[in-house]
């Protein structure tokens, strides 16, 4: 739940300048906007590589998994952001490892993730019988839906460190990963290592996962890994062209997002994923009908550019 | 929350008295029955998501229901009318994305429509009181302890009608998920059958998720057919392994649950992943001594089907 107090806000006016001015006047807004900005980064640039591998599932599947992650750690004691840490680095390894062919891949994802959510339904009645109560200020809710405008020092700081530490290990790897990921059998050909990048890659996607979840929620970390990403993908063949506007859709989206929730007092996650929806609806529907005018163009003799 | 009465009963090594002392309680019944249900046509309908590969759409439907579920407090219409609701237009969008996109990228579709769900949902609470806090735990871990004689009946009534829809179009839908190019020569519907599956799956996880909840529908619908697909080619034996597998596991699953004070999901998951693992690696031994005995030129009695 957002912490704003609606009495104490300053009015949404016509005059923008004045209203960024004020927004940003609030300590929470200026982290709230750091943090969103910084996630929004490594979110649009490895979601890209998630749509390009068609790992939708297994990002999905990461954020419950942190879930769980973050309630056993929350219910045994252990410091959150370290189980989470492991329990999904281990998680998307098993993923990786079980479901080596395209094919197979979505079942192995889904028994595995079955497995992890009932495990995170016995640590969260161990948490409720045990700690619960305790005040360690720990939420379920929080996690699945997480609160960007309670992001406190601390943690923007530890964001900051992972995410730089991500994107440039992302961008180690970046030509190969683009390599076999469009054509994996060529690049295997070719001596890539495609399946050792493969897991790489889900390492890389379980951290980004799972420190955004815990900061931001699971609701969030999705919507911004997958619907910029999707977009670019739309837009542009491109990669690095698509890299690049994945980022800055995300940017976009995320600053949009908090804005409204602030003026509106919705939870600013609910802004944010609706916005990237909206956006991705969008987007789909012009090709959709940019194609079917061309189609229709064709007819009479129109070159069509796709 | 389970209600087990550990201290009051445990478990003695006479399976028969344990038998009845678990069948003595009305609500246990009441679980056994849902279950069974709720396990026979999880295995059917799961049979056919695992050769779809639609792993992730049926995850997403049993997500869905976490919108419904809220958007129909919010509006004051009854729980079951809001899961239909929302399950059905899930299935359409994922649909229409689907061939808006052609067919190019059905996790990003799946995906996509999986976060406005969430997001609407999280809207629903938000617009609500936080009463509902404690009902958002509810919606995905479900109670399958506490489900009432209503319940059951709804359930065995659209059990009844969904596997009577299910089993008119089993055939032709067989075909299409097997070879679906082969299946749109000789003039089957292949897309129309994929939407209508796609909506008796949503129909068959609303139903399920209000009472073992999105963890556990999840779990009945994947891992049981994952496994039988490593156990037999056949299609028919393999929905028959399904369901007689997801029947096994809630049966184990509620009893474990009933005389422990732990989660049922976590047991029925557990189980079920159990098995999978076992299976997956058993399967694996034999690949590996099949081919020795390939490999070995003297030998050349391969005994058994691939």
């Amino acid at each position: 739940m957002s912490v704003v107090m609606a009495g104490v806000l300053p009015p949404f006016t016509l005059n923008l300048w004045q209203d960024i001015q004020a927004m940003l006047h609030y300590g929470f807004m200026q982290q709230a906007f750091l943090a969103g900005t910084i996630l929004s980064v490594v979110a649009g640039l490895i979601g890209y590589f998630v749509v390009l591998r068609h790992q939708a599932f297994a990002g999905e599947s990461l954020s419950d998994v942190a879930f769980t992650g973050a309630v056993g750690g929350a219910a045994l004691g252990i410091n959150p952001l370290a189980s989470l840490l492991v329990t999904t680095v281990v998680v998307a390894l098993a993923m990786g490892g079980l479901g080596e062919r395209l094919r197979g891949r979505d079942v192995a994802i889904g028994t595995v993730l079955a497995w992890v959510l009932g495990l995170g339904a016995l640590f969260l009645s161990l948490f409720n019988a045990h700690v619960s109560g305790a005040g360690t200020g720990f939420s379920g809710v929080k996690v699945l839906f997480g609160d960007i405008l309670g992001i406190s020092t601390d943690q923007l700081h530890i964001i900051a460190l992972i995410s730089g530490l991500t994107v440039l290990a992302l961008a180690a790897i970046t030509r190969p990963l683009l390599f076999a990921s469009l054509d994996p059998d060529v690049a295997a050909a070719r001596g890539v290592p495609v399946r050792a990048l493969g897991l790489f890659f889900m390492v890389l996607l379980a951290i980004t996962v799972s420190e955004a979840t815990l900061v931001v929620g699971a609701l969030l970390v999705f919507a911004l890994l997958l619907l910029p990403a999707a977009i670019a993908h739309q837009v542009t063949t491109h990669p690095f062209a698509a890299l690049a506007l994945a980022a800055g859709i995300a940017v976009i989206v995320t600053w949009s997002g908090i804005t409204i929730g602030f003026y509106t007092n919705y939870p600013s996650s609910v802004c944010i994923s609706l916005l990237a929806f909206v956006s991705y609806i969008a987007v789909v529907g012009s090709k959709r009908l940019q194609r079917g005018l061309l189609s229709g163009n064709r007819m009479h003799g129109v070159r069509n550019p796709g | 929350m389970p209600i087990a009465f550990a201290d009051t009963l445990s478990p003695s090594w006479d399976l028969v008295a344990d038998i009845q002392i678990l069948l003595h309680y009305h609500f246990m019944q009441n679980a056994y029955l849902a279950g069974t249900l709720v396990a026979v046509i999880a295995g059917f309908m799961g049979y056919f998501m695992v050769l779809r590969s639609q792993s992730f759409a049926g995850h997403s439907l049993a997500n869905v229901g976490f919108a419904g579920a809220t958007g129909a407090v919010l509006f004051g219409i009854p729980s079951i009318a809001g899961l239909f609701v929302a399950g059905v237009l899930a299935a359409v969008g994922i649909q229409t994305l689907n061939l808006a996109e052609n067919n190019r990228q059905s996790d990003v579709a799946v995906g996509a429509v999986f976060t406005a769900s969430l997001a609407l949902g999280f809207l629903f609470i938000a617009l609500a009181t936080s009463e509902y806090a404690a009902n958002v735990y509810d919606v995905l871990f479900g109670n399958p302890l506490g489900i009432s004689d209503g319940d059951v009946v709804i359930i065995a009534c659209s059990t009844l009608v969904l596997v009577g829809a299910f089993v008119l179009i089993a055939r032709p839908l067989f075909f299409a998920s097997i070879d679906p190019d082969v299946a749109a020569a000789r003039g089957v519907p292949v897309r129309t059958l994929g939407f209508v599956y796609l909506v008796l799956l949503a129909l068959v996880v609303a139903v399920a998720v209000q009472v073992v909840g999105v963890l556990l529908i999840f779990a009945l619908l994947v891992t049981p057919a994952a496994i039988a697909q490593y156990v037999t080619t056949r299609p028919l034996v393999a929905a028959a392994v399904a369901v007689l597998l997801s029947l096994i596991f809630t049966w184990i699953g509620l009893a474990v649950g009933y005389f422990t004070p732990y989660p049922v999901g976590f047991f029925i998951t557990t189980f079920a992943f159990g098995t999978y693992v076992l299976v997956r690696s058993g399967r694996f031994v034999l690949n590996r001594v099949r081919q020795r005995w390939l490999a070995s030129p003297g030998d050349s009695s391969i005994g058994g089907a691939a």
